[in-house]
Formats: C-alpha cells, sequence, structure tokens
C-alpha cells in the first residue's frame, strides 16, 4: 500500500515536471527536433537537468543495501548494443517526430481534454500489446 | 537555423524534478522510471501492476490537475490530424518495447546510469526524430 500512494505522488511530481519543462507540449517537442530549421533547444536543458539530478542521486542511493520501500532495487542489466535496440530506438524517433509525444509527456497531455491525445495514447498502448503478446512471442 | 521560444530556466527547473522523481523512484521502490517499460509492464505482465498503475495514475493527475489549475499558462499545440497521430502512438508503442525504453529509461535513467546502451539508443531516437521533423516540416510540407 505504501509502495502504491509512492508511486502516485513520484507520478505526480514526474508529470509536473513535464508540464513545467514545456514537454508535454509536442509543438515545443517538434520545435526541438527541428534542428535546421526555427530550433528551440530547451530540451536538452531538461534532459541535462533530469540527468544531472537523477545521475546524483541515483549513485548516493547504491550506498544502502535495499530501496526504502522494497527487497530489492530492480535495474535491467543488458549491455548489448544489438539489432533490436537499434531498430526499436529508430522506430520509437520517427514516432516521436511524427506526433511530438514519447511516453511520458502522452499520458500527462491526456489530462488536457483533446480527443486527438486520447488517440495517441491507445494506438501506443495498442502498439506495445501488438509487440508484448504477439511479436516478441514469435521465435527469432 | 535560427533560436525561438528558448525557456532554459523552466527547462531546468522541470527537468530537474523529472530527475527528483525518477531519483525518489529508485530510492523508494529500487526500480528505473521509465514510463515505456512502465506502461507496457502495466498492460503487458501481470505481476507488479500495483504500482506501475499508480505511478501512471499520477502522470495523468499532473495533467489533469494543470489542465485544472492553470489551463490558461500550460501552452499545448498539436499539429498532427488523426491519422498521424495514430501512426506515431503506433511507432512509440512498438519502438519503444523493442528498444527497451524511451526518452525517460535511455535519456534520464539509462544515461544517468552511465549505461552505453542509453546513450546509443538516445542518439539514435533523436537522429531518427530530427529527420522525421525535417522530413515533414521541409521536404513534404
Amino acid at each position: 500500500m505504501k509502495q502504491v500512494g509512492a508511486a502516485f505522488v513520484l507520478g505526480l511530481v514526474f508529470g509536473a515536471g513535464l508540464v513545467i519543462s514545456g514537454m508535454s507540449n509536442p509543438a515545443k517537442v517538434i520545435g526541438f527536433l527541428d534542428i535546421t530549421g526555427q530550433w528551440d533547444p530547451s530540451l536538452a536543458f531538461v534532459m541535462g537537468g533530469a540527468v544531472a539530478v537523477f545521475g546524483v542521486l541515483y549513485r548516493l542511493a547504491l550506498r544502502r543495501e535495499r530501496p526504502l520501500l522494497a527487497a530489492a532495487y530492480s535495474a535491467p542489466d543488458a549491455r548489448a548494443i544489438d539489432t533490436p535496440l537499434l531498430a526499436g530506438a529508430l522506430i520509437f524517433g520517427v514516432g516521436w517526430g511524427l506526433g511530438g509525444f514519447c511516453p511520458g509527456p502522452a499520458i500527462v497531455s491526456a489530462g488536457f481534454g483533446n480527443p486527438r491525445v486520447w488517440s495517441f495514447v491507445a494506438a501506443m498502448i495498442a502498439g506495445m500489446v501488438l509487440f508484448r503478446l504477439v511479436l516478441r512471442r514469435s521465435p527469432s | 537555423m535560427t533560436i525561438v521560444n528558448f525557456t532554459p530556466l523552466s527547462a531546468l527547473i522541470g527537468g530537474a524534478l523529472i530527475g527528483l522523481a525518477a531519483a525518489g523512484t529508485w530510492w523508494l521502490l529500487g526500480r528505473l522510471a521509465g514510463v515505456s517499460n512502465i506502461l507496457g509492464s502495466a498492460v503487458g505482465e501481470s505481476q507488479g501492476r500495483d504500482w506501475r498503475i499508480a505511478f501512471l495514475g499520477g502522470l495523468l493527475a499532473a495533467g489533469l490537475l494543470a489542465f485544472a489549475l492553470f489551463s490558461g499558462e500550460v501552452a499545448f499545440q498539436l499539429d498532427a490530424g488523426y491519422a498521424q497521430v495514430v501512426l506515431a502512438g503506433v511507432l512509440v508503442g512498438l519502438g519503444t518495447q523493442l528498444g527497451s525504453g524511451c526518452t525517460s529509461g535511455h535519456g534520464v535513467c539509462g544515461i544517468g546510469r552511465l549505461s552505453l546502451r542509453s546513450v546509443v539508443a538516445t542518439l539514435v531516437f533523436m537522429a531518427a526524430g530530427a529527420v522525421t521533423v525535417y522530413a515533414v516540416r521541409h521536404l513534404l510540407a
């Protein structure tokens, strides 16, 4: 129960950060990606600020044996720079440029009442389900 | 290239909040705050659903609160039509699952953990996004 409450508050703070930084505005995201045109470099500062704060606090946490509300840390240990990573990042990047949304900001701005955002979120979930239930089960 | 709409201060403050929330997710829950993984696992796995749905609910609540309290001050402009957002959504859904992460998982948490894999993924999706915007805005328009 504590985990659920903490997760909600953490999502709320994360979402507030996305709104304040401008990430929840697709036009601003596309302005950042439009490096040859009218370029808005702000989102580099969003990522820089987030990486700096997370990077330092992540390292400090490793001095503790376990997280405060869970039995153990859980993080991916994959290191390989392989085809799925590169192909997935490429496909994601094309979708990001087409819509101006990555997953977090899409969920946040689903609260702004625009039905096209809901369509994006529904299509994104469909894409995830398609991958997890169909494509990943096929032998590779 | 001309630089427009540059808002470095709000970008840094918002970014720091994102980093703080991601750090809190690690300190408290021992998890990484990669949104595509949280969402994909919430809809595709039966275990560990509760905290993930709560986190996603927090994200949505942030949007609802911002819209209810500050709708005049929160800029939002979506130019893409229905067909384009649906195609974009499917690509984002598929790509983030295949590539194991998005802007938060690779771009913030992965780079923050100094993962070369995440640095490469972030460079690839940023380049792909920039090329896509170039094609849509300057070649097709």
